[in-house]
């Protein structure tokens, strides 16, 4: 069995990587996802915003894929692999991945609070379509489950698009 | 939150021996998607969660010489990127493609979208319009039964996830002449529960239009994911004409009682179920949602 309950009643004990660095964790059983990033780690990139999977504020990507970090069992994260807003641009401190760089010149930011979601939602859709060409469709579909209040989403199709066409000659 | 210890065993025989040695005080969780957003306002009264998302077999897709099995937890992504089930599951797969966002189909799961027993779950309507079995496994032992027979009402299931655990689904490999498809309507294309949905399989004599067999499963019209059994009736040996559509659609908009909602009212419902049906059967007509081997697309 992974992940192991230890003797003290809602405790366990979980190993991760996040952000390309270790961690070995004990943990409440009862604990989210979101609640372990931002109060534990300290990660307060990631939002939370309806807390029920619907708006993706809190969007994480988790063993490559896309995911609602507001209700997933932080249990869940022990051997698991963890990208967060913070860690998009390979620890560089002070830097920024080019895509959030395409996001701020198209103007694709406005209040930011959905940002960090739509970045990972953007960046779990470019890596699952390594090499191909990415439509708009294909974009809007990608970010679906990430609500923006602000934009009206035009301008961060923009973004996603121009940095997806542009990436094969950065990467 | 309330239960104590979060369990995620590597076989059903580790989960079995934890449901039945918690003695109906755990509960099974696959994705948490139903389960996590329940708990936020009914906090769940358990004394631990088994999760099952690390059991490779229950994750798997696979087919013998007669079935094509789906794995409880296998998740609504896995199935839209299948390519076994693009070729032979196509009601599953567009169904599967509506669910949520990205977010929720990478992380919910079949068996949830079952045993959660909502009367338009969209996986679930395909399942009943597949006439799927469902694979249980409990202390006493190991049993299936129609998809359908589980569903008791909204939200209630058969299943008991703090005793059972549902391994997988299965239906059988379409033969030559069977084809299905899957429609929806909704408020947007993301994240909107669907107003009616409708999963179809149909089986056509070769070479005519003459439907040998048909199955319409239709949500929400009824407290469960309902098979419309009347129109499947008055359609079974007919030549599926122009005609013979218009007649299917007023059918299904008669037999079925949905209830007004703020997703829409009785009778809007009850029209735009009969919409879908000809949408739905004229583009099987036209080999759209094509499923048998030999009908490659
Ligand atoms: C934002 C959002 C949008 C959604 N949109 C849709 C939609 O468009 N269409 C739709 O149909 N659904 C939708 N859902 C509902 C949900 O995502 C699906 O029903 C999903 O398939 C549930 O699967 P799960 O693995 O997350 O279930 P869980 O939450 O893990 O479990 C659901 C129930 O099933 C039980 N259970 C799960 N697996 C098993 C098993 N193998 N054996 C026994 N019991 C089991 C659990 O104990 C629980 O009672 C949405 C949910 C959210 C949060």
């Amino acid at each position: 069995m992974s992940g192991s309950n230890n003797a003290q009643a809602g405790q366990m004990a979980i190993s991760f990587k996040l952000n390309a660095k270790e961690y070995n964790l004990t943990i409440s059983a009862n604990e989210r996802l979101l609640d372990l990033i931002r109060n534990r780690l300290g990660l307060i990139g990631t939002k939370e915003g309806c807390g029920g999977g619907e708006c993706g504020a809190c969007t994480i990507i988790m063993n490559g894929q896309a995911v609602n970090s507001c209700i997933i069992p932080a249990a869940r994260a022990d051997g698991a692999e963890i990208l967060t807003v913070e860690g998009l641009s390979g620890g560089m401190e002070n830097e920024l991945h080019p895509l959030q760089k395409t996001f701020l010149e198209k103007g694709a930011i406005q209040c930011g609070y959905c940002t960090p979601g739509m970045l990972l939602s953007a960046k779990a859709l470019l890596d699952q379509n390594e090499g191909k060409e990415i439509s708009r469709e294909l974009i809007k579909e990608g970010i679906s489950g990430n609500i923006c209040r602000c934009t009206g989403y035009q301008k961060i199709v923009d973004a996603i698009y121009t940095y997806a066409r542009e990436r094969k000659g950065i990467e | 939150m309330t239960w104590e210890n979060y369990y995620m065993p590597l076989t059903t025989g580790e989960a079995i021996e934890l449901l039945v040695e918690k003695q109906g005080k755990a509960r099974i969780i696959a994705g948490g998607t139903d389960l996590m957003v329940q708990h936020r306002s009914d906090p769940l009264n358990v004394r631990a969660l088994i999760d099952i998302g690390r059991i490779p077999g229950l994750k798997e897709i696979r087919e013998d010489s007669r079935r094509i099995y789906i794995g409880a937890s296998v998740t609504h992504s896995q199935i839209v990127n299948s390519a076994l089930l693009k070729k032979k599951g196509r009601v599953l797969v567009e169904a599967a493609r509506t669910v949520g966002a990205p977010q929720i189909r990478n992380v919910g799961t079949v068996g949830g979208n079952v045993v959660n027993a909502q009367p338009a779950a969209d996986t679930a309507i395909a399942l009943t319009a597949l006439d799927a079995r469902i694979h249980i496994l409990s202390g006493d032992g190991e049993f299936e039964k129609p998809v359908i027979d589980t569903f008791l009402g909204p939200g209630k299931s058969c299943i008991d996830p703090s005793k059972e655990l549902v391994t997988a689904f299965s239906y059988s490999i379409p033969g030559p002449g069977e084809r299905s498809c899957f429609a929806r309507l909704a408020r947007r294309e993301s994240l909107a529960l669907p107003i009616v949905n409708l999963g179809l399989w149909l089986c056509l004599e070769e070479d005519d239009h003459i439907l040998k067999d048909i199955r319409i499963a239709v949500g929400p019209m009824s407290t469960v994911p309902f098979r419309a059994r009347e129109t499947e009736a008055l359609l079974k040996g007919v030549l599926l004409d122009k005609a013979v559509i218009e007649k299917a659609g007023r059918s299904i908009s008669d037999e079925v009682t949905p209830r007004d909602s703020f997703r829409g009212s009785a009778d809007f419902k009850k029209q735009m179920i009969g919409v879908i049906l000809k949408r739905s059967l004229e583009s099987a007509l036209e080999g759209k949602g094509v499923d048998s081997d030999e009908r490659e697309q």
